[in-house]
């Protein structure tokens, strides 16, 4: 089986860890966990460490894009071939990563943890919330022509080929590295899946998002979306010109 | 204008010079950007001294008051160094960025160096 690593970024997650590595690690024996700190004030690094993970520390705070693009970058140079992300808060559910690798297994190159897909177990969001993701689901099908019930999981595997192109340009800003990392992989062209996943409630700690600052990563998100829609364009008349 | 202006203008771009001279003396302004604000300052010079240089030009853009046209093209060069200054900072803040996700890989090659022994 192709080696795997498991990445969790965590800003200030010391008390939701401890749960979340033990439960990995007792669900996907034999699989590497690195715990990328993303500028934590608290014990995150220790937490970890404590717990058999590989520990990645970011002297600041740099957000969640960063941290994931530090676990992919370190997951390309120690040689795997596969990594899967998910959110160290617990929400996630353990026992579905052996399913997004599953999904690698039958020829996908990057799996999308959904929680909306048909046979998910569902997710409340708010009105807000749900109303703005059904923009990005319109502008992302707009954008790319296929369609996807989440846009926003922060549940992914990746194979190969998506590793070794994000690990070079995964988005650095909050909610471009879901939407727009889509975006970069679809435009390389390597399979896409969904597959659905059960959220869990957040075990312990903070919801690291804000409602005014929320409304502003949604609308520059656009801008991004937008940006990189004509890159994509730009790159498919370069090929068929040449 | 009145004199007193004038003299108000060509005393505040001096001082101006004087300042840019002493932060690139200090090495706080790249020069690049030293050169453009004291080339704008031997521009405001004369024309500070002599406003009347700057009707051919207004007459030349069309507009009737000079002074506007002046205001309008100092307007239109602050929002272009604007932009330019955002751009430069998006270029800086990417570039740290990495250096500082680099930091965070070779931190953990440390470690594991220091733990082999």
């Amino acid at each position: 089986m192709a080696r795997s690593l498991i990445i969790l970024p965590a800003f200030d997650e010391e008390a939701a860890l401890p749960d979340t590595l033990s439960e990995l690690l007792a669900a996907c024996p034999g699989i590497d966990v690195v715990v990328v700190d993303d500028g934590s004030s608290d014990r995150t690094a220790a937490v970890a460490e404590a717990a058999g993970a590989i520990v990645l520390r970011l002297p600041f705070n740099l957000g969640v894009g960063s941290a994931v693009r530090t676990g992919l970058h370190y997951a390309v140079d120690q040689g795997y071939e596969r990594a899967v992300r998910l959110d160290a808060d617990g929400q996630h559910d353990p026992a579905d990563v052996a399913r997004l690798l599953a999904a690698l297994d039958d020829g996908a190159d990057l799996a999308i943890g959904s929680r909306f897909a048909p046979g998910s177990g569902g997710y409340d969001v708010g009105p807000g919330r749900r109303r703005a993701m059904g923009a990005l689901r319109w502008l992302l099908r707009a954008a790319t022509g296929r369609r996807f019930a989440d846009t926003t999981s922060g549940f992914w595997a990746f194979g190969p080929r998506s590793l070794a192109l994000l690990a070079r340009r995964y988005p650095a800003e909050f909610l471009a590295d879901t939407v727009e990392a889509l975006m970069i992989v679809l435009t390389d062209g390597p399979k896409v899946v969904e597959v659905p996943v059960t959220m869990r409630q957040r075990q312990r700690g903070q919801a690291s998002t804000r409602r005014f600052r929320l409304v502003l990563d949604y609308l520059r998100l656009v801008v991004g979306i937008a940006a990189a829609a004509s890159r994509r364009g730009r790159r498919t008349t370069l090929r068929d010109g040449s | 204008v009145s004199d007193r202006a004038h003299v108000l203008v060509l005393v505040a771009t001096i001082a101006v010079v004087v300042w840019i001279l002493r932060l690139v003396r200090a090495q706080h302004l790249r020069s690049k950007y030293a050169l453009l604000w004291l080339a704008i300052a031997v521009l405001l010079i004369p024309l500070g001294t002599f406003p009347e240089l700057l009707e051919p030009v207004a007459d030349a853009a069309g507009v009737d008051y000079a002074p506007t046209a002046f205001l309008l093209a100092a307007l239109g060069f602050l929002f272009l160094v604007v932009v330019h200054l955002t751009r430069e900072l998006s270029r800086l803040e990417t570039r740290s960025r990495t250096v500082a996700e680099e930091l965070a890989l070779l931190r953990r090659r440390v470690d594991e160096l220091e733990a082999d022994g």
